[in-house]
């Protein structure tokens, strides 16, 4: 069934086409926005000024979504990995129907239950307090830094799992019979055996959930108002507070670099697969 | 066929595997471990249910609670007042509800039409850079969106189409380009080549063949893109704040104005709008998502 590859590209022309009006032109307009001055010269100095405001901000953003990141990976793993290798029936039966609830909760409404939840007297601090577990003055507000990353790992640990065990439940069940069989722990059967098999699927979650969070002005919106804040904030800010498209489109080139970095990685990962192939 | 040998072998494993490791201890002790091992696991769901529902239950609270101050635990009186305000047929909340499953099925539409021929050319045809071009659909995702956004909204100012309903299905249309080009792109390549091929021997021409073949068995793989692109619509907040500001208010905007104005009644209650079909949605999604077409998405 080889084709020229004409019609292919005739069929995918249009998708092509609305990411080419939708995100290559704006993209550009950005680009040459933070570039150049207004007498069209180009210049870094909307770089220099970015960089002295909002720095402070910029390694914020980089902390919460590594973090973020490392923490929705570990915890997906730990689940993905409990439905696949787990001898308990109940357990599985009750974390496979557990797991996925925030799936497709949107991040405005995740951002909503845990301004309420974590509060300094929300349904947490309470909960600690009446099960004796906390004294009702060392209740603190989460709704800092810590509650953006807790918001987020809430909410994209189930897309990770998600993928991540049906990549698990599709490899050979050969192979981790073969290691159980030969005595390794069910630990090290998850590490080595399981885990290098669907790190592919790992990545492009990880990848996919890296920059989405990256991209969310709601959750550090509602969730944490005060300083410092993320970079989608301050552009937001930017344009809102003072039409400042110049220093605004700086901020959004650093924040391209940083997805940018990520999306090589994966990049570099997948010709590497390709080459293995 | 191999799923069935697969599955076989599953339900095989754990009458094999315990049986080296219980052999060895004395009676007393196995069941001191079994116990302690089984509390350890009740106690770790419950921890994990915890931190899972615990936000979601404070959202009912605060949509039944009718006056909830700072040293009371519960709220202070319940009552169903506020829901009958979000709910009044003239309300904003109403208005908005429609604005927004509006925009979200035209949102479909519009990324369905372009998605299913660039999937099935992605999946099945010989392409120059398929690589760059799968990582061009993530791109829209893959770039901070807000940067993007502002763009947009100055070009759309421009050409008029800020604050109408078509400029913000455009934006989320591309938005979710990226779950239903992948998604429909893994569910082509999930398809047995050789139905198709049979198709093809016994004479059905290539077009017969797409839409009484490969379609059909893409389909579920490509009503789950659907899905994606509804909720990632409904969900969207961001295009929208740029975009549509300040004629067309979609939920999540109603949403973030009751929030931040310290309405929490209201903004709890539209949370739980947006959350039914968010749920619904959860709980259907592995019957249209197999194993098979998710092994394969990225690729």
């Amino acid at each position: 069934m080889e084709r020229p590859s004409l019609i292919g590209l005739a069929l995918i022309a249009p998708a092509l086409a609305m990411i080419g009006a939708l995100f290559l032109y704006p993209l550009g307009f950005s680009l040459v926005s933070a570039f150049t001055e207004e007498s069209g010269r180009l210049s870094l100095t909307h770089f220099q000024k970015a960089y002295e405001l909002y720095s402070t901000d910029i390694l914020f953003t980089l902390f919460i979504v590594i973090v973020s990141t490392l923490l929705t990976g570990l915890i997906s793993i730990a689940i993905a990995g409990i439905l696949t290798l787990s001898e308990t029936p109940w357990l599985i039966t009750a974390l496979r129907n557990l797991y996925r609830w925030p799936l497709f909760i949107p991040f405005i409404v995740a951002a909503q239950c845990m301004r309420t939840f974590l509060a300094k007297n929300g349904l947490m601090n309470n909960s600690f307090v009446a099960l004796g577990l906390m004294e009702p003055l060392q209740a603190t507000s989460f709704l800092d830094w810590r509650g953006i990353i807790v918001t987020f790992v809430w909410k994209q640990v189930p897309f990770v799992t998600l993928m991540l065990a049906g990549a698990m439940a599709s490899i050979d069940r050969a192979t981790i019979e073969a290691g159980r069989n030969l005595g390794a722990s069910r630990l090290r059967v998850l590490i080595e055996i399981v885990l290098p098999q669907v790190f592919q699927t790992l990545l492009v979650g990880l990848v996919l959930s890296f920059v989405t969070m990256l991209s969310v002005l709601s959750v550090p919106m509602m969730v944490a108002g005060s300083q410092p804040t993320m970079l989608t904030v301050d552009m937001a800010f930017r344009i809102n507070s003072y039409g400042d498209y110049a220093t605004a489109n700086a901020l959004g080139v650093i924040s391209y670099l940083i997805a940018g970095t990520v999306a090589w990685i994966y990049l570099r990962h997948n010709v590497k697969q390709g080459a293995q192939a | 066929m191999s799923g069935n040998v697969r599955t076989s072998l599953a339900s095989a494993a754990p009458a094999s595997i315990p049986l080296p490791v219980n052999q060895g201890l004395p009676a007393p002790r196995v069941r001191f471990w079994a116990y302690g091992s089984t509390l350890f696991k009740v106690l770790g769901l419950g921890a994990f249910a915890f931190f899972l529902f615990g936000p979601l239950a404070n959202l009912v609270l605060w949509s039944f609670a009718e006056r909830w101050y700072a040293p009371f635990k519960l709220p202070v009186t319940y009552g169903t007042r506020y829901w009958e305000v979000v709910f009044r047929p003239t309300g904003d909340a109403m208005s908005s509800l429609l604005t927004s499953v509006g925009i979200a099925c035209l949102t479909v539409l519009v990324a369905l039409a372009v998605s299913i021929p660039a999937g099935y050319a992605l999946a099945r045809l010989k392409l120059p850079w398929r690589t760059a071009l799968m990582i061009l659909f993530l791109l829209p995702q893959a770039f901070p969106s807000v940067a993007i956004y502002i763009n947009v909204a100055r070009v759309f100012y421009s050409i008029g189409l800020t604050g109408t309903v078509p400029g913000v299905v455009l934006v989320h249309a591309a938005h979710g380009l990226v779950y239903s080009v992948w998604i429909a792109a893994a569910a082509f390549a999930a398809v047995d080549r050789d139905l198709e091929l049979a198709a093809r021997n016994i004479g059905a021409s290539p077009l017969r063949t797409f839409f009484t073949i490969t379609l059909p068995l893409a389909a579920p793989g490509i009503m789950a893109s659907a899905i994606f692109v509804f909720l990632e619509s409904l969900d969207e907040f961001t295009g929208t704040f740029f975009v549509g500001v300040p004629q067309v208010t979609t939920l999540p905007l109603l949403l973030y104005n009751a929030s931040m104005g310290g309405n929490y009644q209201i903004a709890s209650i539209t949370a739980l709008i947006l959350l039914v079909p968010s749920v619904l949605f959860m709980l259907v999604i592995e019957r249209f998502l197999k194993a098979d077409v998710l092994s394969k998405v990225g690729q």
